[in-house]
């Protein structure tokens, strides 16, 4: 057991290649650290769920490698399996067992005995407030409740990292807050690292201590929030004068203002460290007999991120078949 | 929640876990448990009691009206007429035992519904096996078979637990169906004892073995299960009827025949009438077991190979 690696999953130019010409993941290389909620944002077929499903070892990788905790994903993917947690994406509990029966079944599948199992199930079943429902089929369950159930699976072999894909799909927003919850919960109480996709902005955002943004099988960028937010080249200063002249020159000689657009006797200031900035703006119209009557700042949102790498907003793009049904499906139980 | 897994599965246990699920969903649903005990009385009753053959052939179906016999009689110096309402009872009566001897002689048994209502149990054990295979479709659309295939429990139980059910509910399929036909009148016989109701069950799992292996090995490459039941639709009913289930094998026409004969559903039929309703001879009941057995261990190895290149891709 390689207790001390201090990256926990390492990938190396890890690619896979559909039917061999289908490129889902292209070359991709990234480290997650011990401890930290990384998280993969991109569009449907992006290649989250193919790079989700190789570091779980249920697809070999055509190129490239990885590795969790020092495992090798495909020489030593048992190890890898027994020391991960999965919540997939579905909703892949039996509806004709009950929620307990469900959780046991998972343990039994990790070769966890019995007893440990039942005490392990109850223990879970508490955290994340099942244990009233645990005597009733999962097909009465709602879709908050069944990603509950999920996640108390994923945490039955009690794993060092747990891998979640997509974690709200379909939730309704109270219910995705609730599940946030517990996702923070799980880094701050048990110091788990936490790899996760999702297509949810403000999700990736609320979460994720870094982000990758991947498009088209490709990582396009990684770094904190902030980091990405900041890449952008900093806050969106809007500014209005009294008086009707164009002072574009005049703001563009600022320091730290990189761009600016006058847009009908409106400024519109791209500025790093806006808070800092927008004073000296101000100071230097004033010196000049300017007034400044309007302003306003505005920080980056992961949207604006997402639309200068991906070169698009949140698109629909062509899936397979079988992964768009699998995804309806999703979305149909989580509203049951 | 700091210790990591520290157990590690044992094979077995993963099975059994697996097996337990699928056994776990059928006994909830009383109604599949139903329609399996209705099946086979719905078929047994129609078709076993409907086509009685034994009957068929008995002379009180047919009227002899002998003519009039008349022929020269030397030592009478002359004709001698027998007429046909003397004759006609004495052929009746020497034809009145005819249905019964032809059974015996082509089917084996005396009754039409003792022959068949042993069929059934291929035919259930077919339906069973090949529709069984199928489930594993829905696991994998529904993400439960990725969620399995991540944790550490074996590729091999994952695949035999399928497999496992199917023989399980095939077996069970089988005791109603041996015991309902006892009681609407199969007569087993002489040679019958207790102990080959084992070896009844054995014949059977070797059937099952072959035959849910490569059902599950296609249920797992098509991607769509509608495909599947077209295939199970296709060939089950014609598997049935070239093999021995219904009619005996020495009536068909030549490629029938070489169908039937290497048709593994004519030897689990032969195997199960062997150890209920015939004569047991234990030779033909060793070259059933023969040909069962390889079928088996070919079969579930293709499947399982298949399988097993599917769920390790």
């Amino acid at each position: 057991m390689s207790e001390s690696v201090e990256n926990v999953i390492e990938t190396e130019e890890l690619t896979k290649v559909f039917n061999k010409n289908l490129t889902a993941v292209d070359h991709v290389s990234f480290s997650v650290k011990q401890g930290e909620i990384f998280g993969f944002l991109g569009p449907n077929g992006a290649g989250k769920t193919t790079t989700i499903n190789m570091l779980i070892t249920i697809l070999k990788p055509t190129e490239g490698r990885a590795s969790v905790l020092g495992f090798d994903i495909v020489k030593q993917n048992n190890e890898v399996r027994n020391v991960i947690g999965v919540v997939p994406q579905e909703y892949t509990a039996d509806e004709d067992l009950t929620g307990l029966e469900n959780i046991l079944l998972c343990a039994y599948l990790y070769g966890i005995p019995r007893d440990v199992a039942k005490e392990r199930a109850m223990e879970l079943l508490k955290l994340v407030e099942l244990t009233d429902f645990k005597d009733k089929k999962v097909q009465t369950y709602s879709g908050g409740m069944r990603r509950r159930l999920e996640l108390a699976c994923g945490l039955i072999n009690r794993p060092k990292v747990l891998f979640l894909d997509e974690p709200t799909l379909g939730l309704d927003v109270q219910t995705r807050t609730a599940t946030w919850n517990y996702i923070r919960k799980l880094k701050k109480e048990f110091g788990m690292t936490l790899f996760m996709t999702t297509h949810y902005l403000e999700e990736a955002d609320a979460l994720c201590d870094r982000i990758a943004i991947i498009d088209h099988g490709k990582i396009v960028v990684i770094g904190t929030p902030e980091e990405l937010k900041h890449s952008l080249g900093g806050d969106i200063i809007t500014l209005n004068i009294k008086e009707n002249a164009d002072v574009s020159g005049l703001i563009s000689s600022v320091e730290h203002v990189k761009e600016v657009k006058n847009e009908d006797g409106s400024y519109r200031i791209k500025a790093e460290y806006g808070e800092i900035t927008a004073p000296f703006i101000i100071e230097a119209l004033r010196k000049k007999g300017y007034t400044v009557t309007k302003l306003s700042m505005t920080e980056p949102t992961l949207n604006e991120v997402y639309l200068e790498y991906t070169g698009k907003s949140m698109r629909d793009t062509e899936e397979s078949h079988e992964a768009f049904r699998a995804h309806r499906m999703t979305m149909r139980r989580a509203r049951a | 929640m700091s210790k990591p897994n520290e157990h590690h599965p044992k094979k077995f246990h993963g099975l059994w876990a697996l097996t337990n699920r699928e056994l776990k969903k059928w006994l909830n649903e009383p109604v599949i448990l139903l329609m399996a005990v209705l099946q086979p009385i719905i078929w047994m009753g129609l078709f076993g009691k409907a086509m009685n053959l034994g009957n068929m052939f008995s002379s009180s179906n047919f009227n002899l009206n002998m003519p009039d016999i008349t022929f020269y009689y030397p030592p009478a110096s002359g004709n001698i007429t027998i007429p046909g309402s003397v004759l006609s009872p004495i052929f009746q009566n020497m034809f009145s035992n005819i249905g019964p001897t032809v059974m015996q002689k082509i089917f084996g048994v005396t009754d039409y519904f003792s022959y068949m209502s042993v069929g059934m149990i291929s035919f259930i054990v077919l339906f069973t096996t090949m529709f069984s295979g199928m489930s594993i479709v829905w696991d994998r659309r529904l993400g439960f078979l990725n969620k399995v295939l991540s944790t550490p429990v074996s590729r091999a139980a994952i695949i035999f637990s399928k497999v496992l059910n199917a023989s399980l509910r095939a077996m069970f399929q089988a005791t109603i169906i041996l015991i309902l036909a006892v009681v609407f009148g199969l007569q087993v016989s002489s040679t019958f004892t207790p102990l080959n109701i084992l070896l009844l069950y054995a014949a059977i799992f070797l059937l099952c073995l072959g035959l849910s292996s490569v059902f599950l090995a296609l249920a797992l490459r098509s991607t769509k299960w509608e495909t599947q039941m077209a295939i199970v639709n296709l060939i089950n009913l014609p598997l049935m009827f070239a093999s021995n289930t219904f009619f005996p094998i020495s009536q068909m026409p030549d490629w029938i025949q070489a169908i039937a004969r290497v048709n593994p559903i004519s030897y689990l039929t032969d195997a199960i009438r062997q150890l209920t309703v015939y004569q047991l001879d234990i030779s033909s009941l060793m070259f059933d077991f023969a040909f069962l057995g390889i079928f088996a261990v070919v079969f579930s190895i293709i499947g399982i190979l298949l399988s097993w290149k599917y769920l390790t891709k």
